[in-house]
């Protein structure tokens, strides 16, 4: 913000003199440079802070009708489906809204993954967008909680339980979490407080991420820094023309889900209303959950708690907090990934290697949310447990490992200079 | 015995993983019915809504509540609002306290919602062997395949259980149903009501203009929301061009 | 020369042409989002089962003459006074001039008998005694506000007191002789 930008407009100018807000946006959102080779999965960003207010404002208007209490909150949000003005719209973009989030924000994750956008300078940018991340599944499960349907209450006891296996205080904390003996009114109140003010510590988290990659600036496909201007183009026009055309086309497809399938993402024992006395026969979690689920009911009963066991005489991990630890794990590994990956090339394009494992990392969590949508029986214990290692192994091992002995491909000396090339 | 009941259930809705569902090794069909409503540009057939209601009333309402339903939302059947008076004048609900602090029964206004036909759970157990008939407004939305199911459902009875099949006292044996074995006794029969319009009151005909209103009641938007999404995907898709054009435009001095 | 106009006039035809069309997008994306707001705001009207509740129905045929009653309408109660002969010629002896709002007994009933009126005081929205036997009437013989005393005739008209205006009279129809919708 060295220089200011001259306004012509008094009124602008005399605010921007006294608070350079217009100089901030110009700076960062007309004038900004990115580099101009930014394919449309740089949409993503953009996209998941346009379904963020989104979800924002439709759910500050549900909050308007919704009542939380056990006796009324699953009544109220069929109020809201039936008789509030447009409450059904309101609702069905809520609910599949979480969903859309889940989607845009994954394939910004592995966007980042894929193109190395983790690696310094970018790594505070990234370890935020983990916080983000995990900021959004507390936030995603309190409010699939709320509609106090069968899928709610029975998420909401199972996922709260996870904390039962905290060696000594589990059963102090589960009680403290619940606000009483079981999931009932104070943990649905308590889900309902926290629902409505997450979201807004997830905007400012947001905004910090945003800032970190105004510092930085964008990564790109090449995975090589900006060095001479003719790398970039300004933010306006030509990054909001292509952000435009990305976001028409999500909204299409959001359009269409929640016009045309509303409940596709759902399950329909979530349409019949919460009964503590009955458990539904097969407990599962949105779908956005459904790799961390599996990662969850992946470690076997004799694992690390039998290792511990053995060596201490006392149990200090069994096989629940093994998977809790495991599930948890899945998450924290990312917050390490600058520094596991110790690779000088970024982008996958020319890390032919890691670029395979890149494919085999994409499959294994489709197959982990396979395994997460079925009951653990059979064959699935099995891929569940081959699936959950590998995701540790390729972390732990594989991108280290990698990352020290692959020769990566020549690197373009600049962003510019090969498209110049091709076409001449 | 209620507990044997649950476990078979439970046994069988178990081994019902993402693919289908699947009973003792056998895999249940229910076939697709082609519904008005299905489809992006599907409505509502007001003639079998109003016949649907009509079985409701007449047949599942005994056990049934639907308590999601307010008498008033029967005018997007087609109904006058002196035609809902009336049907809601055939119900009575609590109301009060008077001015001597007790609660009284009135006759049911359109702004009251489907009286249910009983007062409670445990009345409801009581009065039908234990079983909980489950309320219908979210029924279509509250199964996998909803409107099939229900369909098949109501269909699906056969009269004697296949050979070697245990089943219960009081229980009733239904080919779709998890487990087979299902407490509501086959709720339709041949001309088992009469329609008011003079339709033929097969089986098939109720069990389809029963799933009909059934999914009228759990999505009653439904309408509503296809014309809406029809619009909004039209714009959306002319703005889509143009922001491809506008994209084009921009990037043309770049590439 | 006859070229190089006909190549200026096109691209400033071009460049009209690509103002449109920036334009037009603006303007569409714009009135996408015009038309979302319509939803939210819509959501904050009275829901159906609010609007449903907006009239109610009551049947007066218990209410003795000299009676009243007071029934619930969208959260407010409503007087239903059946009134005496003595009352209506009482409410319709008032000369105008002498009324703070002036409005003729026969405009605000549509059946003399029955005066049928939202029970808020029109000062600060206390609820004026006078409905039971035992209640003041104020000094007009019909209700009197507890709160700041204002004084209502038998018609529900101000008379005496802070308040600025009569006792409002909701919209009502008579579908019968002893059925009147309120509201």
């Amino acid at each position: 913000m060295a220089t200011k930008t001259e306004f012509k407009n008094p009124v602008v100018r005399w605010v921007d003199d006294r608070l350079p807000v217009f100089t901030y946006l110009d700076h960062e959102y007309n004038q900004f440079p990115m580099p101009r080779n930014l394919n449309y999965w740089w949409n993503f960003g953009a996209l998941a802070s346009v379904v963020l207010i989104l979800m924002i404002l439709t759910g500050i208007m549900l909050a308007m009708q919704y009542t939380p209490h056990v006796d009324y909150a699953f009544e109220s949000v069929e109020r809201i489906m039936r008789d509030v003005n447009y409450g059904w719209l309101l609702r069905y973009l809520h609910m599949n809204g979480a969903s859309m989030f889940f989607i845009v924000v994954y394939i910004h994750m592995f966007r980042g993954l894929y193109y190395g956008s983790y690696h310094a300078p970018r790594e505070l940018l990234w370890m935020l967008g983990v916080v983000i991340v995990l900021l959004m599944m507390a936030t995603a499960f309190m409010g699939y909680v709320l509609p106090w349907g069968q899928m709610s209450f029975w998420g909401a006891t199972v996922i709260t339980n996870l904390f039962s296996a905290i060696p000594w205080v589990g059963d102090v904390i589960v009680t403290w979490l619940w606000g009483g003996f079981s999931v009932d009114n104070p943990t649905l109140n308590r889900f309902y407080a926290l629902h409505y003010l997450l979201p807004f510590v997830i905007f400012a988290v947001v905004a910090l991420h945003v800032i970190a990659v105004h510092i930085t600036g964008s990564n790109n496909p090449k995975g090589i820094d900006v060095q001479v201007p003719r790398d970039t183009v300004t933010f306006h026009p030509y990054f909001t023309a292509k952000d435009s055309v990305g976001l028409v086309a999500f909204l299409l497809f959001f359009s269409a889900v929640v016009f045309f399938a509303p409940n596709v993402f759902g399950e329909p024992d979530n349409y019949i209303k919460a009964n503590p006395l009955q458990t539904p026969p097969h407990i599962v979690p949105e779908w956005y959950f459904l790799p961390f689920y599996a990662i969850l009911r992946a470690v076997p009963d004799n694992f690390i708690g039998g290792w511990v066991t053995g060596w201490m005489g006392v149990t200090f991990v069994s096989a629940k907090l093994a998977g809790v630890i495991a599930m948890f794990g899945s998450i924290a590994v990312l917050f390490l990934l600058p520094w596991l990956d110790r690779s000088k090339v970024r982008s996958a394009r020319y890390r032919p290697v890691h670029n395979a494992f890149f494919w085999v990392f994409l499959v294994d969590c489709f197959v982990l949310g396979w395994v997460g949508a079925n009951p653990a029986e059979g064959m699935f214990i099995w891929i569940g447990r081959v699936a959950t290692a590998w995701y540790f192994v390729h972390f732990l091992i594989i991108i280290p490992l990698v990352s020290m002995i692959e020769t990566p491909r020549p690197v373009p000396a600049s962003i510019s200079e090969p498209v110049l090339k091709e076409k001449a | 015995m209620r507990r044997l009941r649950s476990i078979a259930v439970v046994l069988a809705m178990f081994a019902a993983g993402a693919t289908g569902v699947w009973a003792a090794g056998e895999k249940i069909e229910i076939p697709d019915r082609d519904w008005s409503w299905n489809g992006p540009l599907g409505s509502f057939d007001r003639a079998e809504l109003q016949r649907g209601l009509q079985v409701y009333t007449e047949v599942c309402a005994s056990c049934h509540s639907l308590r999601l339903l307010a008498y008033r939302n029967l005018a997007a059947l087609g109904y006058g609002e002196e035609e809902i008076k009336a049907y809601a004048a055939n119900y009575e609900v609590e109301d009060g306290p008077n001015d001597q602090g007790e609660m009284f029964l009135r006759a049911a206004i359109p702004s009251d919602r489907f009286v249910p036909p009983f007062a409670n759970e445990q009345a409801a157990r009581a009065a039908n062997n234990g079983a909980y008939p489950p309320d219908l407004s979210l029924m279509t939305k509250a199964r996998k395949n909803g409107a099939n199911y229900v369909f098949a459902l109501l269909t699906g009875y056969q009269d004697e259980p296949p050979e070697g099949f245990q089943l219960m006292d009081g229980m009733y044996y239904n080919k779709v149903f998890p487990g087979h074995q299902i407490a509501m006794a086959p709720p339709l029969f041949e001309d088992g009501v009469e329609y008011a319009d003079g339709t033929e009151a097969t089986v098939e005909r109720m069990a389809a203009d029963t799933t009909a209103f059934l999914a009228w009641a759990a999505e009653p938007e439904l309408e509503d929301r296809k014309s809406m999404g029809i619009w909004v995907l039209s714009v959306l898709a002319i703005l889509f061009v143009m922001t491809v054009a506008v994209k084009r435009q921009v990037w043309s001095d770049v590439h | 020369m006859a070229d190089e106009i006909q190549t200026s006039d096109t691209s400033d035809e071009e460049s009209s042409r690509r103002d449109f069309l920036y334009l037009a997008t603006l303007a569409g994306g714009a009135g996408l989002g015009l038309a979302f707001m319509w939803p939210i705001i819509d959501s904050m009207n009275p829901a159906a089962d609010v609007l449903a509740l907006s009239s109610v129905e009551v049947d007066l045929s218990p209410i003795e003459e000299g009676q009243s009653i007071t029934v619930r309408w969208r959260g407010k109660p409503v007087f239903i006074r059946r009134r005496t002969a003595e009352e209506i010629e009482q409410a319709r002896a008032v000369s105008l001039a002498d009324l703070p709002d002036p409005q003729a007994d026969a405009d605000r009933v549509q059946r003399p008998e029955w005066l049928i009126m939202v029970g808020v005081c029109t000062h600060l929205g206390c609820i004026p005694l006078g409905q039971k036997t035992g209640d003041p009437k104020g000094e007009f013989g019909g209700w009197f506000c507890p709160c700041h005393g204002s004084h209502y005739d038998t018609s529900g008209r101000i008379r005496k007191g802070p308040a600025p205006a009569n006792l409002a009279v909701p919209q009502h129809t008579f579908l019968d002789d002893n059925i009147v919708r309120i509201g």
